[in-house]
């Protein structure tokens, strides 16, 4: 059977798309290589919905970032993964600096951001008092964000799943065949998809995958960035994100600090090429490099506050924009080198796909049973006293708390494993349980009986996140429960 | 079989105890015996007695019982007198909140949401145990990188081992005693490697846990990466210099699946946060006084969670005292409040309580920043006393008694652990 089309990477490029084909009569199937969607390079991104004036004119990224930033209201309207406009500023520590982001201002103004200002000493400071008394402006931007993009992901793919989409995890593509009929054929693990158009959203790996149809006309190279998380103690010690100005040479954003969905500070991100596209280490120069820059800002921050780190890699092209579009093999389209501003832009893109298809031939007949919302969540601690009390007698499981640093009840990780958690990772990033302070070191074994008894496997199957991520050894035979 | 799972829960209480761990079950029993009527205690596990039930092994009790019991043993015996005393015990139950009237809410499966009055509060809540976060080890993010407190709710609790092969970072005594523990399992342990030029873990367990294994200890080493991507394949580990910066040229590399942490606790300090009384940056617990009383009247606070203790049974001494001091907040006694302040100074990193009277005898304990042998340690100018040894991972305890500030004039006395020929 046919299908119209294969995405190939479960990334939050590869979800919008996915979210957006299922509007129309298709069929569509999203193949992702990991145990999860967005557990790539979409899970150790910033989560920053970019305010729209960064990224240079005359470029596909610049021109997706402002549009981008204006579609995440209404998506998350529909979908209620949790979105905050919190604003950011861009700190100038010296004159040079203060016309750096002048230049900003412009730049944001002439593609029509709203409500960008220069802000004076005194005026950010009273913003935001824990910044560097050493500062001379500030650049506010208060359509800036911030999301869990990880969260983003699981729910535009959910959705899309309720409308109709297939969805293969931990499924690699081995293969990409040009039929002579002018259809794909792509190989993976679990089998053959016939399909009249591929989508190459596979991240740092696309020019591997643009390969595979004998494309061979750009190549990603990855960008390593690593991050730091602070305890949450650290909450509202800034309430806007906070960007150095960026550097005048390499136009790098440079390390920011960021106040995340959650609240929990994270510094970062570092940004250093690196060979190897599977390398997520982080490192201590890494480390020393985040602390020491980020103190330059907000001197109140300390690497001893550090609960967690982690690394992503920006999947960069040469020429460094964004590559969307179709190519010499017909019904083969790139979507590839999305770098920042990537996340802010991947509504934006995902619309751009979308048309790109229909002019290379793909007929595009609405959905009209398509259902633009996914089931609502409950984020029990965050609920007021009288919600969570009346919750708890209707639903004990409600009160009965499994994470407590994350304050993560015993329903929402029911709820998670019946969306579709598979693994502590993939519990951990839609309710935050072990994400917090104590990094599993209560929890994990409270949420590995949940996920065995709710998918009806040993407990020495869970896993942290797929493949050979064990966690406890299975028993030998004959060995007794204790 | 006591199980400490009792599901009795009033609105009003004399004493409300956060947690049900040793030092909580010890200030309940205190409180009981200075006279208050109505004790709670509200512990988040699915029984009281903290983390003493999979600590399965033996050495506890030797200063409080007079004999050597294991871990559930000492919960087992505590616990007892609790249920003899009537102090109800809610268990899987958290305290998210409270506040300076001393009022908490508490979560919990069986009880839902609930506020509850106490007239005085003992805080308890012990500690957690450091994390890869709070050291930053370079490297992947696989399983199989895990904290030694985990790994023993895994092979003690429930049955199953955490790997094959262990490399153990940090020489803390869950750290040693669960290299014993994998050992005698069948697992290989392949080194415990300590950072600071001398080990973090009690003596005793050094010997008992790693000498008496051929298990080595290497000092003034660290694990300086972490490899492979789903599993742990390996980690390298390195000598440190002055600045115990890894030095990689001497590195080597350990093939393994596992690698636990047992790096050091960290009192369990969010719900005193949200109280707002006072912390000290060293204990990362709450300033206290003679009376275990925070900086919050009517709050008190002892065990893990004021400062960290290398054996159970100071902790239950400790917390007893706090709760004795809770009860009689409660009747009304009231002792003279403290007039003298206790200074760190040389070689101390910190004292609790923080501040003493004159009027009465204190128990004062203390951790030592470097070793010593035949020390002194010196009570501003109105006291000393020879010690054998000190080492930072034992923790000095210090009688003091109302006839040695006799002669003392001031507010503040300074404690000095020195060489003895200074």
């Amino acid at each position: 059977m046919l299908y119209d089309v294969v995405i190939v990477g479960g990334g939050v490029i590869g979800s919008a798309i996915a979210r957006e084909l299922m509007r129309y009569r298709l069929r569509a199937v999203l193949v992702e290589k990991e145990c999860e969607v967005g557990f790539g390079t979409s899970k150790s991104n910033s989560g920053i919905i970019h305010a729209g004036h960064h990224s240079a004119p005359g470029t596909l990224k610049g021109d997706l970032e402002w549009t981008g930033n204006q579609m995440w209201d209404p998506l998350n309207a529909d979908l209620d993964f949790g979105f905050k406009r919190i604003g950011e500023l861009t700190v100038a520590m010296n004159e040079a600096q203060v016309h750096e982001i002048e230049a900003l201002k412009r730049q944001g103004e002439t593609r029509g951001v709203p409500g960008l200002e220069i802000w004076d000493r005194e005026r950010t400071l009273k913003a935001e008092p824990n910044l560097t008394p050493d500062l001379l402006a500030s650049l506010s931007a208060p359509t800036a964000g911030v999301i869990n993009p990880y969260e983003a992901c699981f729910s535009l793919v959910e959705n899309a799943c309720i409308n109709g989409l297939e969805l293969s995890v931990e499924n690699p593509v081995l293969g990409i065949t040009p039929e002579p009929d002018g259809t794909l054929t792509v190989k993976t693990r679990h089998g053959l998809y016939h399909t009249r158009f591929v989508i190459n959203a596979a991240g740092v790996f696309a020019d591997s995958v643009a390969a595979m149809v004998g494309l061979n006309d750009f190549r990603i190279y990855v960008r390593k960035g690593e991050e730091y998380l602070l305890d949450k103690r650290l909450e509202g010690f800034v309430q806007r994100l906070i960007f150095p100005c960026p550097d005048p040479v390499t136009r790098s954003k440079g390390i920011l600090v960021i106040p995340t969905f959650d609240g929990t500070l994270m510094v970062g991100p570092t940004s250093h090429v690196v060979d190897d596209k599977d390398d997520l280490t982080t490192t201590s120069a890494g480390s020393d490099e985040v602390f020491d820059k980020v103190t330059q800002v907000v001197p109140g921050i300390s690497s001893r506050d550090c609960i967690a780190e982690f690394a992503g890699l920006r999947a960069v092209a040469d020429g460094e924009d964004f590559i969307i579009g179709p190519t010499a093999v017909k019904g083969f389209i790139n979507v590839a080198g999305i770098q920042s501003p990537g996340l802010t832009a991947a509504p934006a893109i995902a619309a751009m796909v979308i048309d790109i298809l229909r002019d290379e031939g793909l007929a595009l007949a609405p959905n009209d049973h398509f259902i633009p919302t996914v089931p609502r969540r409950v984020r029990f601690g965050a609920l007021p006293i009288e919600e969570k009390i009346r919750l708890a007698d209707e639903n004990p499981r409600y009160a009965h708390l499994i994470c407590r640093c994350e304050h993560v009840s015993e329903q929402e990780i029911l709820d998670a494993i019946h969306d579709g958690a598979r693994t502590l990772d993939g519990v951990k990033f839609r309710t935050r349980a072990g994400m917090g302070r104590c990094q599993g070191g209560f929890c994990t074994w409270r949420i590995m009986e949940l996920l065995a008894g709710e998918l009806a496997i040993p407990i020495s199957d869970v896993t942290k996140r797929g493949g050979g991520s064990w966690i406890i050894m299975q028993r030998e035979e004959g060995e007794q429960q204790v | 079989m006591i199980t400490g799972k009792l599901s009795h829960l009033e609105q009003h209480y004399d004493v409300v105890v956060v947690g049900g761990g040793p030092a909580g079950m010890a200030a309940a029993v205190g409180a009981r015996d200075a006279g208050a009527e109505k004790i709670l205690i509200v512990d988040r596990e699915k029984e009281a007695g903290g983390i003493l039930w999979q600590c399965i092994h033996p050495g506890f009790g030797l200063h409080h019982f007079k004999e050597e019991l294991t871990g559930p043993e000492y919960a087992q015996r505590y616990l007892a007198s609790v249920m003899d005393k009537g102090v109800d015990v809610v268990t899987g139950a958290f305290v998210f909140d409270a506040d300076r009237d001393r009022r908490i809410q508490l979560t919990s499966g069986q009880h839902g949401i609930r506020v509850i009055d106490s007239k005085a509060l003992v805080l308890g809540m012990g500690a957690r145990e450091r994390t890869r976060g709070a050291i930053r080890i370079p490297g992947t993010r696989p399983a199989g990188v895990l904290t030694a407190g985990l790994a023993q709710k895994f092979v003690n609790m429930m049955g199953f081992l955490p790997g094959k092969r262990v490399v153990i970072l940090g020489s803390g005594d869950i750290g040693l005693i669960m290299a014993r523990r994998l050992t005698l399992e069948g697992v290989e342990v392949v080194g415990v490697f300590e950072i600071m030029p001398h080990a973090n873990g009690l003596n005793r367990n050094i010997v008992q846990c790693l000498h008496d294994f051929d298990i080595p200890l290497h000092l003034s080493t660290t694990v300086a990466h972490i490899h492979g991507r789903d599993r742990v394949e390996k980690v390298t580990v390195a000598p440190v210099d002055a600045a115990l910066r890894p030095i990689m040229e001497k590195s080597w590399d350990i093939d393994c699946d596992t690698l636990l942490l047992s790096i050091g606790l960290l009192p369990e300090n969010e719900l005193s946060r949200q109280l707002g009384i006072s912390l000290d940056p060293v204990t990362s617990g709450p300033v206290v006084s003679s009376r275990m009383e925070t900086s919050m009247p009517g709050v008190f606070a002892c065990g893990n969670v004021v400062h960290i203790h290398d054996l159970v049974d100071f902790v239950s001494q400790e917390s007893y005292l706090a709760g004795t001091n809770a009860g009689e907040f409660v009747t009304g006694k009231r002792r003279p409040a403290d007039n003298v302040r206790l200074v760190p100074g040389e070689n101390v990193r910190y004292c609790v309580p923080h501040t003493i009277s004159t009027d009465r005898e204190h128990t004062v304990y203390m951790r030592v920043r470097q070793p010593l042998e035949k020390c002194l340690i010196r009570l501003g100018d109105v006291y000393q006393k020879k010690l054998l040894y000190v080492f930072p991972a034992e923790m000095v305890n210090l009688t003091i008694r109302p006839r040695f500030l006799e002669q003392f004039h001031g507010d503040a006395l300074r404690v000095d652990v020195v060489p003895r020929d200074t």
